[in-house]
């Protein structure tokens, strides 16, 4: 079949929902697409630890410690799915974790955000997992079949993580005066980034339309946003806070919230590296995997001497 | 790199009575590893009773480009489904 027909029937494929698998002719752009998107995002689930692994030994009760640990630790397991879906295609896992840690390859600019007291950690777990979980859920839907059912397992743990969060929001929001200027104090600093994680706006985003079509992306990046400030907003009604928006408003006509615009000079310039954290978070990366190595040569050695002893009796046995 | 752990496939029986499912893969340097890590990564909320790991370089898979040819002979054989017989409305149990 001529390259031409490979991509019809591809395209056809895609048209009438059937699932893209790993061993499928599939264009070099898709697969790149993929590879780039599926790195990127398990790249900011491994970083998305940081912020939020500062916290675990200064949590407020064992309660709230065990939690936080148990959904960093996802955090790791959602890396660690999404790289093994990246490998489907093809992509090497070391060549992946070598772009994260020379700063090649991008990831979520919400994690170059301080998190600077404990509501930042309700925050983050109630807005910055919610804008996730927003993204996410789509893509449970995406064509390529390993990435769509990563997000399947994903989607089901994130649940967790934004009701931790917004708990903790309540608790704080309920408490004393000071507690609840500290959450207030939170939201001011997480609304905007946590908007800016949808992307650029649609008619700016350079990958939307060809994504749209191969129906790795369902919603576009200000479909996902306008949806996730319609959901959001009453929950921080709820919590008596506000959001730090004067231009928000409900749209009567179109039945749902107009909202201000984004500062998209901050957006670009975090995307570029020149975020609060960006140099910390990458710093911390490679300190992990370079004080991580002795145990990466410990673990082969001493799984070449198991094998090796498996194979001496055999060898003894051939001798005789 | 050259010393990168091999990869692992993995599969989870969610309960008894059930067949063993694939889930995804990992990277171990034993099987032994594998299972210890499959545990911690596809099992943290009790989603199996069963692991088996397998080195991916052991699974042979079939060309999806050849499976027109490779499925084609069940296709036509419509006689092994009970729906193609008919059986009279007075007959029962069958």
């Amino acid at each position: 079949m001529t390259s031409l027909n490979l991509e019809a029937l591809f395209q056809s494929k895609i048209d009438e929902e059937t699932k893209i698998e790993p061993k499928d002719w599939m264009p070099d752009a898709y697969r790149k697409t993929l590879i780039r998107q599926i790195s990127q995002h398990a790249h900011s689930e491994i970083v998305g630890m940081l912020p939020e692994g500062n916290w675990i030994t200064r949590a407020p009760s064992l309660r709230r410690k065990l939690i936080l640990l148990a959904k960093v630790q996802d955090e790791a397991g959602h890396g660690l799915y999404l790289y093994s879906a990246a490998e489907t295609l093809g992509a090497n896992r070391d060549d992946l974790v070598q772009q994260l840690l020379s700063g090649k390859a991008k990831y979520s600019s919400i994690f170059n955000y301080p998190t600077l007291n404990w509501a930042d950690i309700g925050a983050i777990g109630w807005l910055v997992d919610g804008a996730a979980i927003m993204n996410q859920v789509m893509l449970t839907r995406t064509s390529y079949g390993p990435y769509a059912r990563a997000m399947v397992r994903i989607c089901k743990e994130e649940s967790f993580h934004q009701r931790q969060g917004y708990e903790i929001m309540i608790a704080m929001a309920k408490g004393s005066p000071e507690q609840k200027a500290m959450a207030q104090d939170a939201i001011n600093r997480w609304w905007w980034p946590s908007l800016m994680m949808f992307g650029p706006k649609d008619a700016e985003s350079s990958h939307s339309d060809q994504a749209l079509k191969w129906k790795i992306k369902r919603k576009t990046n200000d479909e996902l946003r306008q949806q996730f400030v319609d959901v959001t907003v009453p929950q921080a009604e709820y919590l008596g806070l506000t959001v730090p928006d004067p231009d928000l408003r409900w749209n009567e006509e179109k039945g749902s919230y107009d909202f201000g615009e984004i500062d998209w000079e901050e957006f670009w310039s975090v995307v570029k590296g020149n975020g609060p954290c960006n140099k910390q978070r990458l710093q911390a990366r490679n300190k992990a995997y370079e004080d991580g190595a002795w145990v990466r040569e410990a673990a082969s050695a001493h799984a070449a001497k198991k094998e090796q002893r498996k194979l001496e009796p055999q060898l003894a046995t051939k001798a005789a | 790199m050259k010393n990168e752990w091999p990869l692992w496939e993995i599969f989870i029986r969610s309960k008894s009575g059930l067949s063993h499912k694939h889930v995804g893969s990992l990277h171990a340097t034993d099987a032994e590893m594998a299972l210890e890590n499959a545990r911690d990564l596809y099992t943290r909320r009790n989603e199996g009773v069963s692991l088996w790991v397998v080195e991916s370089k052991h699974i042979t898979a079939s060309d999806p480009n050849d499976s027109d040819p490779l499925f084609e002979p069940a296709k036509d054989k419509i006689y092994r489904h009970p729906t193609f017989y008919n059986v009279p409305d007075e007959v029962t149990h069958m």
